[in-house]
């Protein structure tokens, strides 16, 4: 791929639902706005928005994707401005309408109009292999592939990892979320080591199970802006990665709390 | 065979079931990378030994056929052990036919 100018385009994919497409699009959003960085969030997922709900945004729609593409309104007007961040903006997928209402050179030509002015441009693709699949690694510098340490998500990512490769958008780097590392220290649950021998692709983090994640859903406001979350901290590290720093992975820490948790817990404290 | 004693003896141990999914997703992705079922390749396999026993005698026993990752690419790696005793006739018919003998020697 040869690099256009401005922004980078990173596609968040994975395959198979529910293993926290929509949650690292939104946690990446507000994580390289925290690092100063000016950012579009965009749902690709037509049909079934929901990246603006998970960021708190869903009060504010006036127009959508599928506006802008059918020319109802400026590419501007369907850009909402985030309530904390001036320069992080949510382009909101169409409600009412299907994957068809856009095509993969409609998804290249909004964001080179956006390349310009941003540096990241942060596309939530929907689950699927299809069209609405398509269209939202059409115009990816790279891809970030989320899976969960579970055979089916395992398998779901391997075959979209084989798809980016046939479409010259591969291998892309692999979010391994939902981790359970005290499940992996009983060996029943896949590891981080697993997961990469078995998908041969680099790991750009790990973001551990954290009870915080659905709370954070419910009210709107990204883990990313927890600084006590494991999962926000696992965010906001990627985040950085994204950036070029050199942030060493974390290792699997144990969820049942630091060493002095465990000292307190075996003199009878919680 | 090992599928028995899995049955048999468990899941190798104290081996949790982190093992097995590791174990069940790589032979699952083998055929799902290449996009064939393991009947098909186990008729592949069967057709190329078949090929090759036409012209050299193989020790069938000792075949190792199977599809292997390096990286994220998918090979098909054959290990075909020749038959040692080269028996008369046989002997008699690689004088006769030199050319062929030399081509087979080569292959090999």
């Amino acid at each position: 791929m040869t690099a256009k100018a401005g922004a980078r385009v990173v596609t968040i994919t994975s395959g198979k639902g529910g293993v926290g497409k929509t949650t690292t699009t939104a946690n990446l959003g507000i994580a390289l706005a925290r690092l100063g960085k000016k950012v579009v969030v965009m749902d690709a997922d037509i049909g079934l928005r929901n990246l603006d709900i998970v960021m708190g945004l869903e009060n504010r729609i006036v127009y959508d994707l599928v506006d802008v593409i059918e020319g109802r309104c400026q590419l501007r007007q369907a850009m909402i401005k985030h309530k904390q961040f001036p320069e992080l903006y949510l382009i909101p997928a169409a409600q009412t309408r299907d994957k068809t209402a856009i095509s993969p050179s409609d998804m290249v030509s909004i964001t080179d109009k956006l390349r310009p002015e941003f540096d990241f441009i942060i596309i939530d693709c929907p689950a699927g292999i299809e069209r609405g699949f398509r269209n939202a690694i059409a115009a990816a510098d790279e891809v970030l592939i989320v899976t969960n340490p579970e055979v089916s998500a395992v398998r779901d990512a391997d075959r979209i990892i084989g798809l980016l490769e046939a479409n010259n958008k591969g291998p892309g780097k692999l979010i391994l979320n939902r981790m359970k590392s005290d499940m992996v220290k009983k060996g029943e649950m896949l590891s981080p080591d697993d997961v990469t021998d078995i998908l041969s692709i680099k790991l750009i983090g790990i973001v551990p199970e954290d009870e915080n994640v659905i709370p954070a859903s419910n009210s709107g406001v990204p883990v990313a802006l927890n600084e006590n979350s494991k999962a926000g901290i696992a965010f906001r590290n990627i985040a950085r990665r994204l950036c070029g720093e050199e942030v060493p992975l974390m290792p699997v820490q144990d969820t049942s709390g630091g060493f002095l948790q465990r000292l307190s817990r075996l003199f009878g404290g919680n | 065979m090992t599928g028995f004693f899995e049955r048999l003896f468990g899941t190798g141990g104290n081996k949790g079931s982190g093992a097995a999914a590791r174990e069940r997703l790589q032979f699952i992705l083998v055929h799902d990378r290449i996009n064939l079922p393991p009947e098909q390749l186990q008729a592949m396999k069967a057709e190329i030994l078949a090929v090759i026993s036409r012209y050299v005698s193989v020790n069938s026993e000792q075949v190792d056929i199977a599809l292997q990752q390096r990286d994220r690419d998918s090979l098909l790696v054959a290990e075909i052990p020749f038959t040692k005793a080269i028996d008369t006739d046989e002997a008699r018919q690689r004088m006769a036919d030199p050319e062929k003998t030399d081509n087979n020697m080569d292959d090999a």
